[in-house]
């Protein structure tokens, strides 16, 4: 510790620089979660307005699929939502995009320009998945040349092979997937790369790989071999499913894993004739991988999960796939929470006539070549900047679970604006990392009148609204029924008013504030102190209600007249802007904070944009 | 005024007291006061004294008379009873109340104009009286409600936000309230809450009549610089005599004490009061010092503020005029008038 901060120390916390964007950032819960940092507050007012194809424009602009992520997306956004932290259940905030794309009107003419000139440059995208879309669209409306080279015969990437059509519906994934390809994008359709090096002897200015993580897990047991024709792997089998290759599968089915694939498995299962589908997991429950909601789904079609069981053998009659043996296991938590499994002593036979196999999935690059400067790690995935998407191998960048590892679509769609912008420097020349464009922000006063506030403040006590399903029988009887329907007008209007608006910020001027305490008596949630500075673990004691949340930040004042601070608990600001409306002298104001995250073409997120200014 | 509504949604984290209750729990209605009254924080105040001294809320009583004070209650307790009397006239209301029922804790609140005007001669005689209650006057020295002439309490020296002379002296409660007899007597800031909350738990532990005058800025006719009821003001001439810190009875008393300085009083309800005694001179058992402690400080411009004075020693109306201790209200009929016969007997006795 330097001499300047033990000084500093002494005196107690630092006041908070509310100039450095990522304070207020942070403060946005869900846009700061979200790897693409969509502006979700925003379009969440949008949808409140009912201006719908507004909405679905801001979502499109940063996120490009709103329709499909609507429906789909892992949503880091909801569990971060401050809501969740107040009452158990966050805002809605998928099902809100959804409907932003559900009702909204034509958008053809919002769409970017693309210029009849090219640019002369041209890149080759690896994979037509959600990475490679992005990394298209960003740099279509710039004149570059893309060219997207794909195995499948269409686009869509996983979001068509792996997502089944009762959570996906074929036309809302078409009709995304061609806004983008009908930018004039060119493309290789059902052309398999079995070589980088081939890909980079057509001297194209930039490589994106993009092609996912496309192996399945397997599992090496007695009886794999001998009964492999009723054992599928998921990704393989969803994917098959997709094509309409297979379109059946026998009456009893055990999926092994318990994952998102695992939950896409059984439910597939039970639409192409399964009737007992049994979901099988290794470790207990709680531990298990795919999203609450997804399990919920799959129990309210009535398939059972069976939790601590660890398969031990396939087993077979006549040749043929007969059933599974399992091992019962017992997790037991050390200290440190590491988890062991043992085994109980105990087995069970589950007779089926077919295996899924959900266990996980590798990434798998057979095809590129390890001596053309592309270097590996130890655990053979390549070498990439976490900023700039380069591999090692200057003009060849990653993305998506090619990239990464395994992750979502927003993860993928967030690499692809960060590669595009690389891409774009890397083709100008200029460095990757110091040319970088910086956030876009700006702070705005939303005081209207005296009692006047630019956004609806009030707090809505309702509590989260249940997305309606469509008839279960119904769905069942057919894979392309699709489950969820959504909200309707007045659901989403509902939901829309539980949003908190966090990114409306309390503001604090020192130099206004009297020390009246209004806003201290007025705060529903006892977020504002006056009190003495002290180190931030010994002021977070002391405050009205003491902030035990780490993750969340203290917003610290500089000294006031009677030698104390104001200290502010992020944690649980209801945004309410009560303290604001009680402020005799406008020491705190409400004003809307807007973040953007740059993408390649400035010109290309004009709503965005003008949500900025 | 807020046209807002105060969402109920509160803290998961809130500290509950005994009664299992937070402290939102001993809210009002948002107040219709201006933005930064000093009022307000009294309000608040108050709420944090009940929630820490875990009242009932239905065990408390409310009253007050007419004014911008006198219209907080409302914003305050809306689980308590309540009376909003007439202009200078809560202690005859609570005079009433107390009498009836002598069980309820009693709250009344008035401002400079309700007790040193129109009601100042109700403010001798409920001291006379010797009525358990706790009387807080929220003292801005204006009549905020009519536009901001000067009130009673006005000092001198203090000027109307248009620059007019106050050319009368002030009634300093206090002092008033000292010789009259007033066995705890007290004087807070609005703006400092930390001293405000102890004086305000401790004249509810008191038995008998417990006076609190609370400094308590008009942020809108008298916050200006030839004020001396404005935030900046107070703050700059604030004499501090002491620290309270109420223990109550069932909590170890661990506060250290530097010899010499401080003043344990055990209250009626068991408590004990520590007072740390911020000034040599100041005795707070003593009324003679606490006069003349108001009156120097006074004429060199200082608001004295603390724990004034306080008599252990005395007894409440109830004691005075020898009541029963079950609450008038609670008294059967057949005992509270007995019948003719008994009359007769009675009368006789007197011939």
């Amino acid at each position: 510790m330097s001499a300047v901060d033990v000084a500093v120390k002494s005196r107690g916390m630092r006041p908070t620089d509310i100039a450095n964007p990522q304070f207020f950032h942070k403060i946005v819960d869900c846009q700061w979660a979200c790897p693409s940092h969509t502006p979700v507050p925003e379009y969440i007012r949008l949808v409140a307005q009912r201006r719908y194809t507004e909405a679905y424009m801001l979502n499109w602009e940063s996120n490009v699929f709103p329709g499909i992520l609507g429906r789909t997306c892992d949503r880091p956004c909801e569990p971060a939502c401050r809501r969740g932290r107040l009452e158990d259940k966050p805002v809605a905030i998928c099902r809100l995009k959804r409907v932003a794309a559900d009702y909204r009107g034509d958008i053809s003419a919002m769409l970017p320009k693309i210029p009849k000139k090219k640019n002369g440059k041209r890149i080759a995208l690896l994979g037509a998945g959600p990475a490679s879309l992005t990394v298209a669209r960003d740099l279509m409306p710039l004149g570059y040349t893309c060219v997207v080279i794909e195995k499948d015969p269409r686009g869509g990437g996983l979001m068509r092979t792996n997502i089944p059509s009762f959570r996906l519906p074929e036309q809302v994934l078409n009709e995304e997937v061609e806004i983008i390809l009908d930018m004039g994008v060119e493309t290789r359709f059902g052309h398999e790369i079995t070589s980088l090096k081939a890909v980079l002897d057509e001297e194209f200015d930039a490589v994106f790989v993009g092609t996912g993580a496309p192996r399945g897990k397997d599992l090496k047991v007695p009886g794999r071999e001998e009964a492999s024709a009723n054992i599928h792997i998921g990704i393989d089998w969803l994917t098959s499913i997709a094509f309409e290759h297979t379109t059946k599968v026998g009456k009893r089915v055990v999926v092994i894993g318990g994952g998102n694939t695992a939950m896409d498995c059984c439910r597939s299962s039970l639409r192409l004739g399964g009737k007992d589908v049994r979901v099988t997991v290794r470790s207990p429950r709680a531990d298990m991988k795919a999203s609450d909601w997804e399990i919920e789904d799959a129990e309210r079609e009535g398939i059972p999960i069976f939790d601590n069981h660890q398969p031990l053998e396939f087993m077979l009659d006549n040749g043929r796939l007969a059933g599974v043996r399992f091992a019962r296991m017992k997790a037991e938590y050390d200290d440190t929470g590491r988890r062991t499994l043992t085994p109980t002593g105990e087995e069970v036979v589950f007779e089926c006539d077919d295996v899924l196999m959900a266990i996980g999935q590798d990434n798998a690059f057979p095809w590129i070549e390890r001596d053309i400067g592309l270097e590996f790690s130890e655990r053979d995935m390549p070498v990439v900047d976490k900023t700039t998407m380069m591999s090692t191998r200057p003009g060849v960048f990653f993305g998506g679970d090619a990239g990464w590892g395994p992750e979502n679509i927003i993860w993928a769609v967030a690499h692809g604006h960060q590669a595009a912008i690389s891409i774009d420097l890397h083709c100008a020349g200029k460095s990757l990392t110091q040319a970088r464009p910086g956030p876009g922000v700006s702070l705005v006063s939303q005081k209207m009148g005296l009692h006047e506030w630019s956004y609806a403040n009030d707090y809505s006590e309702d509590l989260r609204v249940a997305v309606p399903h469509a008839d279960l029988r119904k769905s069942l009887r057919n894979l392309k029924v699709e489950v969820e329907l959504g909200f309707d007008e007045k659901l989403a209007l509902e939901e829309a008013e539980r949003c908190l608006n966090c990114d409306i910020q309390t503001v604090f001027t020192r130099d206004l504030c009297i020390e009246c305490d209004a806003c201290v008596d007025i705060c529903p949630v006892d977020c504002i102190n006056f009190i003495a500075n002290g180190e931030e673990a010994e002021l977070r004691a002391r405050l009205r209600v003491p902030a035990q949340d780490l993750s969340q930040d203290i917003y610290i004042s500089d000294e006031l007249k009677t030698g104390r601070i104001m200290a502010k608990d992020e944690d649980l600001c209801l945004h309410c802007g009560l303290c604001a409306e009680r402020c005799p002298t406008g020491a705190w104001d409400m004003q809307k904070f807007t973040y953007l995250e740059r993408q390649a073409d400035p010109s290309g997120q004009p709503h965005c944009s003008a949500y900025i200014t | 005024m807020t046209y807002m509504k105060k969402p109920k949604v509160r803290h998961p984290g809130l500290r509950k007291n005994t009664q299992g209750m937070t402290r939102r729990d001993y809210e009002g209605l948002v107040s219709t006061l201006c933005a930064g009254c000093g009022h307000d924080s009294i309000s608040a105040a108050i709420i944090e004294a009940c929630f820490d001294l875990d009242f009932p809320a239905h065990r408390l009583a409310k009253l007050s008379g007419i004014g911008c004070s006198s219209k907080t209650p409302n914003y305050f307790l809306n689980r308590s009873h309540g009376f909003n009397s007439v202009h200078g006239r809560m202690p005859s209301v609570a005079t009433g109340a107390n009498l009836a029922n002598r069980d309820l804790i009693y709250l009344g609140v008035s401002g400079d104009g309700d007790t040193a005007s129109i009601g100042l001669g109700q403010f001798c005689h409920i001291i006379r009286r010797r009525v358990n209650m706790t009387y807080i006057v929220e003292n801005n020295g204006t009549y905020g409600l009519t536009k901001g002439q000067f009130s009673p309490t006005s000092d001198r020296v203090s000027k109307s936000k248009k620059g007019e002379a106050n050319l009368f002296e002030a009634i300093d409660l206090c002092t008033l309230a000292i010789n009259l007899g007033a066995g705890f007597v007290a004087r807070g800031f609005s703006g400092d809450k930390d001293h405000l909350v102890p004086l305000i738990k401790a004249a509810f532990s008191y038995n008998g009549f417990a006076f609190i005058d609370v400094i308590s800025p008009c942020v809108t006719f008298n916050d200006h610089e030839d004020s001396t009821k404005s935030y900046d003001y107070v703050r700059a001439h604030n004499a501090a005599m002491d620290h309270l810190d109420l223990v109550p009875e069932r909590e170890e008393i661990i506060a250290q004490t530097e010899q010499g300085k401080t003043t344990d009083v055990r209250m009626h309800d068991g408590s004990l009061m520590r007072i740390h005694r911020l000034d040599d001179a100041y005795d707070p058992r003593d009324a003679e010092s606490a006069l003349s402690i108001l009156r120097k400080r006074h004429a060199k411009g200082q608001v004295v503020t603390g724990l004034l004075y306080i008599d252990e020693e005395d007894v409440d109306m109830h004691e005075l005029l020898g009541i029963t201790k079950q609450p008038l209200n609670a008294v059967p009929m057949r005992d509270l008038c007995p019948g003719n016969a008994e009359l007769v007997k009675f009368n006789k006795s007197l011939r």
